[in-house]
């Protein structure tokens, strides 16, 4: 039974008791005056508060998602505070450089944010009318991104991963060497760790420090031990913060939201405890406008020159990329860098899977004009021998390797020259897109020359080798007599 | 707070979109309310005794029980006049460009934008005069919309009776009187700005057979499985397939003379995207902007959910208008599985019982009503007209067993299929050849013959080829394509052709974006010439590398964008010299053979 207890100041009410608890959630009775996804304090019986939101109103109850967790509640003891206003985060550009915790509470010991400012963390949408399409190319220094799957400046791009392959060397590695190629602007870090472990975050804060980037990052931590539910915000909350900084301060903000598969259980997890019925493999039925609300967060908008380029990581359960969580992620992201098993096994890295990777926004931010002429049809054509290379190597499993036709035979040495050159780099080699460009023709130039259907004569006469290998190692002499 | 009879209709309790609320006795189903001091837009969608639930088209953060509900008496509805092509509107018309001019690049809650800009002046010119007898949908005056658009002023569909009196030429805005209608009920008068509630079909006389292909320069459209000016069609596949590009290409090419676009819980920047290329893209018939014959209706994924159910029946509804001014329109829907999604969404929030993975048992009967809507009709006024329909479907896991899917087929006669093995190869479009299928094929067939009388002949034989290379795939797949005799090796060939040469198609492509019909027969004649010159080689003994080997062949790989529409005299030229050097090899040949013997 809970009671009308008193009025908080001028606004929020506060009653005792509950009805019930159940999983995350808390029923508070007769409640009057509150809001849909007003936002709540429960006070345990520590007199500690925990954040929560109104799920559901009526006249006769509220229910009530908590935050940090339900662990020693009690129906009768606790007490609920109705704040009057849903979530809200003080944004400020001092923010920088700081470390809260997954709901926007500082967690390096410094002082809170000040700022009157206050964002609902669940944002608007952009009107599409008011959006600016991304154009702008990003040099990653990684072949098998710039070369094939080009990321843009305001383009969400996530990186489908596996547990334990190296998804986190290579977004850091992305955010260590990502530049424009006409611009010195640096980009602002947004790092928010969802039910990642310690280590994680350490590795990134580590990499962050090394490459100086520390003072323009902030980082927004609900790691492994925190409560499950309170990564439902982390990621609403860092993209306020991103809004801010981008539209506001005009700033260029990368935002790295990982793991997005520990979001999508938390949303299970509160789904599953409301009673509601659950889609594909116990997911919510909305999990896709739910991923959509963050997604969509990203990009560029008329009248601010900021953008927001957005990267976010999952884990594929069991490597699967139809299950619901990466299948939905790929359904509203532009494009997918798709990390690979096989090939991390085989040593090579980054293992960025050549045919399910794709950049949507690609098209508009490479050749002519943004990048060179050549690089939207040698994109295309690795793509198209890449794929028969896989072809023949289904049919080598079968019928044997020497059985192969000489140039089934030429197409596998054009595979090993593909993956162990043109992917396959160091963790510290920062590849400049001419570099990536040359080496992708000297692997095309293992193949003979009529078997690139999609290559004009003319760019076959100016980039095909007849001598492979040879414009390459120019490149590189040339290169290291820069250095 | 003690319970005293409520005589105002009051929200009683929110769960997201969905709020419920009573004192709503009088409501009717389907009609629009508003919500709260902001007035947020909902619609009714039941009513159990003074109970009402209410669908709210906007987010209904920090609503509280006891908001007041205001009901408008009317159905939810459009706003149909001069004006609406070149616009882009959200999924219950709210103009977005007049939304930004409110509230900046973020869509506020409760804005109230008109649909159609009332001060705006259209020059009107009468083509009825007093005295005249008029019924429902006919045609009594128009204005020029858009340099591509002659928009008819027509009569109400409730409205008959003779003229009264009707205005002169001269330029009137939405609400002046343009003409009275003296009906039984009395005098109507008649503006140029018509409502129509968007879950009701517009009238039409009749339904028609269909029989001209909607052309949309895409060759595996259009000469393997076209669809009919009317028809429907579904373009299933996964993340990534080319669905949408897909469909940006047909609303960019297609010889439809309106293009309603709706964008139903897809990505902001496929809108934004078509929103800059348009305007600078020329229609290839009018050479005027593609925006000037084009509607976009944009609910993206992140916009409200509820609004996202409506937009399909917005934009159908736009569609049906001009329909009825006899104009043939084209409407994309990207994608009907958000919608199907957004139905579930709601369906589940209402704790109606789910049937096939958590969809409402009414999902093929809403599929079925929303498909229906399209068709090759004679409107009130008599003309010949059309709506034909493409929807995306975005089936989970690229898989095409589930319930969206499946119910689609059931409605449609035209079937993609996305295939994420040539998209991931980069195949383009991907639409699969074996696994697709048009009926439209045997209505359209008149069409083609009129200048191209072996059409059926050459577009068999090309699916044949093409199923017999998967056949003998079968068999390399497992001992490799050494035991293949020459002449099914050389099926392998060509079909390597047809995939390259013809069937892929880059949208980026500056020749090969749009291919004529008359380019797509120049080039699918020249491909089975080259299969029937190499067939005849080998029969008489040619090595099959001999054939494969002849210069031409790199030549009529790369036709498709070396050639633009214009130059088909070149594809012809290209044929006389693959003769040609056929002929060279075949007497190179014989000479050998003669030497031997
Ligand atoms: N006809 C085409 N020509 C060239 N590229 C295409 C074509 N169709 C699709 N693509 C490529 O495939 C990508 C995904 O296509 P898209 O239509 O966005 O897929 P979907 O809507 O099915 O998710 C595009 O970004 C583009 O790079
Ligand atoms: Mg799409």
């Amino acid at each position: 039974m809970s009671d009308l207890f008193a009025d908080i100041e001028d606004r929020g009410l506060e009653y005792v008791g509950a009805s019930r608890i159940e999983g995350p959630l808390v029923v508070v009775d007769r409640v009057r005056d509150v809001g849909y996804d007003e936002t709540v304090e429960i006070i345990d019986p520590a007199g500690i508060p925990r954040m929560g939101r109104v799920l559901d109103i009526s006249e006769s109850h509220a229910v009530v998602q908590v935050l940090e967790g339900t662990t020693g509640l009690a129906t009768r003891t606790l007490r609920a505070r109705f704040l009057g206003e849903s979530f809200r985060l003080p944004v400020s550009r001092q923010m920088l450089g700081r470390v809260f915790d997954g709901l926007g509470r500082p967690a390096d010991g410094g002082p809170p944010a000040l700022s009157a400012d206050r964002r609902d963390v669940n944002g608007m949408p952009i009107n599409p009318f008011a959006r600016r399409y991304p154009r702008e190319f990003i040099q990653t220094g990684l072949s098998a991104i710039d070369g094939m799957n080009a990321l843009v400046r305001g383009q969400k791009l996530p990186v489908f991963s596996g547990n334990g392959l190296p998804h986190d060397r290579v977004s850091a590695q992305i955010i260590r060497q990502a530049r424009l190629l006409d611009e010195e602007v640096e980009f602002s870090i947004v790092f928010a760790a969802m039910g990642i472990k310690h280590d994680v975050a350490e590795f990134f804060i580590r990499n962050f420090r090394e490459s100086g980037a520390l003072s323009r990052a902030v980082m927004f931590f609900s790691l492994a031990d925190a409560p499950s539910v309170e990564r439902l915000l982390t990621p609403r909350v860092a993209l306020t913060l991103a809004e801010h900084l981008a539209f506001d301060c005009g700033q260029h903000v990368l935002i790295l939201l990982t793991d997005m598969t520990n979001y999508c259980e938390s949303l299970r997890e509160v789904g599953t405890a409301r009673g509601e019925i659950p889609g594909r493999k116990g997911y919510p039925g909305y999990l896709y406008s739910d991923l959509a609300s963050l997604y969509e967060r990203a990009g560029r908008i008329e009248n601010s020159p900021g953008s927001i380029t957005q990267m976010a990581i999952l884990t594929m359960p069991a490597d699967d990329i139809s299950h619901p969580v990466p299948d939905l992620t790929g359904y509203i992201t532009e494009g997918q860098i798709v990390l690979d098993r096989d090939l991390f096994q085989r040593g090579i890295y980054p293992p960025i899977a050549g045919l399910p990777s794709l950049s949507r926004l690609m098209k508009d931010g490479v050749g002519k004009g943004f990048t060179r002429e050549d690089h939207p049809i040698l994109a295309s054509q690795l793509f198209a021998c890449y794929a028969y290379v896989k072809r023949v190597r289904g049919l080598a499993d079968v019928i044997g390797e020497e059985e192969l036709s000489p140039l089934d035979k030429q197409y596998l040495k054009f595979g090993e020259a593909f993956e162990g050159t043109f992917l396959n780099q160091g963790e510290y080699e920062n590849r400049s897109i001419e570099t990536t460009l040359e080496m992708g023709w000297d692997a095309l130039s293992v193949l003979p020359k009529e078997e690139l259907h999609r290559v004009s004569d003319e760019l076959l006469r100016k980039h095909y080798r007849s001598e492979p290998g040879r414009q390459a190692q120019d490149q590189t002499r040339l290169a290291a007599q820069q250095l | 707070m003690n319970v005293t009879q409520r005589a105002e209709p009051c929200a009683t309790r929110i769960s997201g979109p969905i709020i419920t609320a009573t004192g709503m006795s009088g409501a009717q189903m389907y009609e629009v309310v508003q919500v709260g001091e902001l007035g947020l837009v909902g619609e009714v969608v039941r009513i159990i005794g003074d109970l009402a639930t209410i669908q709210v088209y906007e987010d209904t953060t920090m609503l509280k029980p006891g908001a007041k509900v205001l009901c408008t008496g009317a159905p939810l509805s459009v706003s149909l006049g001069p004006g609406l092509v070149g616009n882009i509107y959200d999924g219950i018309q709210r103009p977005l460009p007049g939304i930004e001019a409110k509230s900046g690049a973020w869509i506020r809650r409760g804005e109230k934008v008109e649909a159609l800009d009332n001060a705006r002046r259209w020059t009107f010119e009468p083509l009825a005069a007093k005295g005249d007898t008029v019924g429902p949908g006919q045609v009594i005056g128009q204005v020029v919309e858009t340099p591509l658009v002659t928009h008819r002023i027509m009569v109400p569909p409730d409205v008959s009776g003779s003229v009264l009196s009707i205005v002169g030429k001269g330029d009137y805005t939405l609400l002046d009187p343009v003409a009275v209608i003296g009906t039984p009920e009395g005098e109507r008068e008649v503006t140029m700005l018509q409502r129509w509630p968007v879950r009701q079909p517009r009238p039409i006389r009749e339904r028609l057979r269909i029989a001209d292909p909607l052309i949309t320069g895409q060759r595996i459209i259009d000469t393997f499985f076209p669809l009919g000016k009317g028809g429907a069609a579904a373009i299933p596949g996964g993340f990534g397939t080319g669905k949408t590009i897909t469909q940006h290409q047909l609303a960019k090419w297609s010889d439809a003379e309106i293009i309603v676009f709706i964008g139903c819980g897809e990505r902001g920047n496929e809108m934004t995207e078509v929103l800059r290329e348009f305007p600078e893209l020329e229609d290839p018939r009018s050479g005027r902007p593609l925006m000037e014959r084009t509607i976009l209706i944009a609910n993206t994924s992140n916009m409200p959910v509820a609004a996202r159910e409506v937009s399909i029946y917005t934009g159908i509804t736009l569609a049906e208008y001009y329909r009825d001014m006899g104009l043939s329109v084209a409407v994309f829907a990207d994608s009907t599985s958000r919608w199907a999604e957004a139905l579930r969404e709601l369906a589940a929030r209402l704790e109606e019982m789910p049937a096939e993975e958590g969809f409402p048992a009414s999902l093929p009967t809403r599929l079925a009503q929303f498909y229906e809507r399209g068709g090759a009709v004679t409107t009130l006024a008599g003309d010949r007209a059309s709506v034909s329909i493409v929807g995306a479907v975005s089936p989970p896991g690229g898989d095409f067993s589930e319930p969206v899917t499946q119910h689609t087929r059931r409605f449609i006669r035209c079937f993609w299929a996305l295939d994420t093995e040539l998209a991931n190869a980069r195949h383009y479009p991907s639409i699969h050849w074996l696994r697709s299928y048009s009926e439209y094929a045997e209505d359209v067939k008149g069409w083609w013959e009129g200048s191209c009388p072996d059409w059926e002949d050459l577009r068999t034989e090309a699916l044949t080829l093409l199923q017999r290379e998967e056949r003998l795939q079968q068999i390399v797949k497992l001992v490799g394509p050494d035991v293949l005799p020459d002449s099914q090796r050389l099926i392998l060939f060509i079909a390597e052709i047809f995939k390259d040469g013809f069937l892929a198609q880059s949208a980026f492509d500056e020749n090969d974006m749009y291919c004529s019909p008359e380019k797509q027969v120049a080039l699918l004649r020249l491909i089975l010439t080259l299969y029937h010159r190499g067939r005849d080689l080998i029969q008489e003994g040619v090595p099959l590398a001999k054939v494969t080997g002849m210069e031409c062949v790199s030549e009529v790989l790369r036709a498709k964008a070396a050639l633009s529409n214009k130059e088909l005299h070149k594809v012809e030229e290209l044929a006389k010299r693959l003769a040609e050097e056929a002929g060279e090899l075949e007497r190179q040949y014989m000479k050998g053979a003669a030497c031997y013997e």
